[in-house]
């Protein structure tokens, strides 16, 4: 089931509201990272008992703008050492995924009637793009966004650069896993790697009636913040800004670079945020779906938006909470919370669900399978352990032989 | 949980070895920086400093890496040399505090009380016991600033962003204390031999009150955030390693040492000023790492604070400032009145007084370990010649030992750790 605007063919109509959607969008995930800039400065700045921004427009909501347009006049150095074409390529590699991430993020629509809304007299998903792997795509194009944090490291021909490269690479590798895996779980649950049919699922009352239906409950809190935390390791942002981290690599990959090529990786991490904290939305708190009251462009239009910016908000803030709490970590401390932490949970939790799902479908006894699991969960614990404390054990010896 | 046992090091021959110290003069590195890599060349040379981030001023660091992993390392200093201890020779003791003051821009009432202690016994002279308890007040305030100031660069170095605004605005309180009393918030100039520049002004114990009373919830703030944090605890636990031989082999003083467990703190084994009237403990570590160096500084905070209530309630009256007229100017109204005074004032000022032959050194414990002075007079009013035992730059080099196979991210932390400031560091 596709959006109902393309059920009826192709006509200008259909045209005219596809390139208004993508203008809207574009300009809204422009704005949102704009505000997300300055209500991240603004915040920190009351975590730290500082007035943050307030010269540039009221409340200082115009900084973002300021600082792009200074960025924009700067003089843009190329290093003597750069790989030319790369160094020029690597912010752009950034930048166009992070716009296209967004267009599977459905930010509107009355999920209690179908999620459409109506625009022109045409039924439409307020999503700009709803395609059957809408997950899938997401994951691709987060992929592809780190090639231009690894490739702007390699290219700047410079050494903190590169460091920041090879960690950039490593991380995402790793956190890539933990975030499919525990992806896996709500696809699992939903059946469905649409954005739009997901938050379909989630749309209406859960158990008792009272507590949303959200995949934030379905699948049992755990996959929620491993995705949480492994979308942070994705984004490069505090306490896994190893990237960068201005105090070990003065910058990391973005070291060398000036101007609006510096502006763009800025912009990317800032867009990139706002996507993560609206997928979070999307997959495990049901989007745009919510309680909705009164009349017909009220109820289909405000509520919806209403209910999705406020839980993206809320993710946003968790995200500077994040930063203006929590010290960085190590480079081995971050993969090792990604390799013997995250992925092992994550996939646990995969299992678990689907052999909770498979007794349900099965008929079989519940107290059985669920005694089943925990032997097979403890069995697999104790041997994890065994075996990293083996693989210590082994370091250490060959420490002592080559000491 | 079974407990894996650590191979056995014996760290004095680590020392010995060399190990982890890399050899190579900076001109050779800038040429090996030059050369395109060789295919073999499995490590590789990073310059560190003296622009970076977290060198916390001019501090460079030479590092041999492989990978993330500091091989070598080799710490260069002297982007800060002013030549104090050669300017000292020309200035008189009455001007000295005002150059030495410059050094340890982070802790300078140590410097000025060293110098001062040390004039003050080649002249053979007692201070008034108010001068004393007024040296100790703002010492230990100044252990105070100096130790938030590490909690907040320590916490930036790491990561915690927020901490370094906390620790800043903490000493900032204490800053505008000292220039309530001195007029500068740094370089004070204010304790003098013979004493202190001025009297502590009005309303002075009820500052220092308020102080009190605003730090210690602040400090626990930074138990919260910091102390008890996973994060925190994994990033400097284990990291920066160095034994208690290896501290004392290196000279090193000051948290550093103490946090190998050696209980050394100058205040009580060799006390000054007052020390020996005044009850605190000397905190201890006990593995040497860069967790207990936080450890240290944070509770000496809380140890500070039991000093200096102590003394708000022992402050004795009289003068601030010997009356031997030779020595210390005379008050400004019996210019105006007596002729003798006016003598006085002007010979202070113009030659100074003269100092009995000599040589001395006193030791004083500052915030990073002991901060020694050592004069030699040639009866003159000027220093013959000054020299300043810096902590910091001895503690320095215990660097490339901290250092030996730790991260790049622990490198930050070890340098953070050992909390030098470089303009003692280059004098």
């Amino acid at each position: 089931m596709g959006d109902p605007l393309y059920a009826g063919g192709i006509g200008l109509t259909v045209v005219l509201v596809t390139l208004l959607k993508v203008l809207v969008t574009f300009v809204l995930l422009l704005v949102a990272t704009m505000f997300m800039v300055w209500f991240e400065r603004k915040i920190v700045a009351d975590m730290q008992h500082r007035i943050g921004p307030n010269r540039a427009g009221p409340w200082g909501l115009l900084q973002t703008l300021a600082d792009g347009t200074k960025l924009f006049f700067k003089e843009d150095l190329l290093p003597d050492r750069a790989d030319r074409i790369v160094f020029r390529l690597a912010p752009v590699l950034a930048v166009v995924p992070a716009f296209l991430a967004f267009a599977i993020v459905p930010i509107g629509g009355n999920f209690a009637e179908g999620g459409t809304v109506s625009m022109f007299g045409r039924e439409t998903f307020l999503q700009l793009a709803d395609p059957p792997v809408g997950v899938l795509f997401f994951l691709a194009m987060s992929g592809i966004g780190v090639y231009g944090v690894m490739l702007a490291g390699w290219s700047s021909g410079s050494k903190y650069p590169l460091l920041g490269g090879v960690r950039a690479t490593a991380q995402i590798v790793s956190y890539e896993a933990a975030l499919g895996l525990s992806l896996a779980s709500v696809i699992l649950v939903n059946g469905t790697l649409s954005t739009h049919q997901i938050v379909a699922e989630q749309a209406g009352a859960g158990f008792g009636g009272i507590i949303p239906n959200w995949n934030l409950v379905v699948t049992g809190v755990v996959p929620a913040i491993i995705f949480l935390i492994a979308g942070t390791a994705e984004l490069n942002r505090p306490p896994f800004d190893l990237v960068e981290a201005e105090q070990e690599l003065v910058g990391g990959f973005n070291t060398e670079y000036s101007s609006i090529r510096f502006a763009l990786f800025f912009l990317a991490e800032f867009m990139n945020t706002v996507t993560m904290s609206a997928l979070v939305v999307t997959l495990f708190l049901g989007g745009p779906s919510g309680p909705v009251w009164g009349p017909e462009p009220v109820r289909t239009w405000f509520f919806p938006i209403f209910w999705f910016l406020l839980k993206l908000v809320v993710f946003l803030f968790v995200f500077v909470w994040f930063r203006g709490t929590l010290p960085r970590l190590r480079y081995d401390q971050l993969m090792d919370l990604g390799w013997k932490a995250l992925i092992p949970l994550a996939l646990g939790w995969f299992l678990l669900l689907g052999a909770v799902r498979v007794a349900r479908n099965e008929g079989w006894n519940l107290v059985v399978t669920f005694g089943a699991i925990t032997v097979v969960v403890v069995v697999a614990v104790t041997l994890l352990n065994l075996s990293l404390r083996a693989a210590q054990r082994q370091r250490l010896a060959d420490a002592e032989v080559n000491a | 949980m079974t407990v894996i046992e650590e191979p056995e090091v014996d760290h004095v021959a680590r020392l010995r070895s060399g190990r982890g110290v890399l050899r190579m003069s900076e001109v050779v590195a800038a040429e090996h920086g030059e050369r395109l890599a060789d295919e073999d060349d499995e490590t590789m040379l990073v310059n560190m400093g003296p622009q970076h981030p977290s060198t916390h001023g001019v501090l460079r660091l030479m590092l041999e890496m492989r990978g993330e992993q500091v091989v070598r390392s080799k710490p260069i200093v002297g982007y800060l040399h002013t030549g104090m201890e050669k300017t000292a020779e020309d200035l008189t003791y009455l001007q000295g505090p005002t150059n030495v003051t410059r050094m340890d821009y982070a802790s300078p009432f140590f410097t000025e009380l060293a110098f001062s202690l040390a004039t003050e016994k080649l002249l053979g002279i007692e201070v008034p016991e108010r001068a004393v308890w007024i040296r100790m007040l703002m010492s230990e305030l100044n252990r105070i600033s100096s130790h938030l100031l590490f909690q907040a660069t320590n916490g930036m170095d790491i990561g915690a962003v927020s901490v370094m605004i906390y620790g800043w605005r903490d000493r900032e309180d204490v800053l505008r204390f000292f220039e309530k009393v001195t007029g500068l918030r740094m370089n004070h100039n204010y304790i003098r031999p013979g004493g202190v520049a001025a009297d502590l002004p009005d309303g002075w114990r009820d500052d220092v009150l308020h102080l009190l009373d605003q730090i210690p919830p602040h400090l626990e703030d930074l138990d919260v955030l910091l102390s008890g944090q996973p994060i925190w605890r994994n990033r400097l636990q284990g990291v920066g390693v160095i034994s208690t031989a290896e501290a004392l082999d290196l000279g090193a003083t000051g948290p550093i040492l103490r946090s190998t467990g050696y209980d050394w703190d100058l205040r009580r084994d060799m006390p000054y000023l007052a020390y020996d009237q005044v009850d605190f403990d000397v905190v201890v570590g006990t593995f040497g790492d860069c967790y207990d160096r936080y450890a240290i500084r944070l509770n000496e905070i809380r140890e500070s604070i039991r000093i200096v209530r102590q003394i708000l309630d022992r402050m004795p009256a009289g003068d601030y400032k010997i009356q031997d007229k030779k020595v210390t100017p005379p008050p400004r109204a019996r210019i105006d009145e007596s002729m003798e005074a006016l003598i006085h004032h002007f010979k202070i000022f113009t030659e100074g007084y003269k100092v009995p032959e000599g040589e001395v050194y006193v030791a004083v414990e500052s915030p990073r370990g002991e901060l020694g002075c050592y004069i030699v007079s040639d009866g003159s009013s000027k220093p013959y010649r000054m020299h300043v035992r810096g902590p910091s730059f001895v503690n320095l080099q215990c660097l490339p030992h901290m250092m030996v196979d730790g991260l790049i991210a622990d490198t930050v932390a070890v340098i953070s750790s050992v909390d030098p400031i470089m303009g003692e560091v280059d004098r």
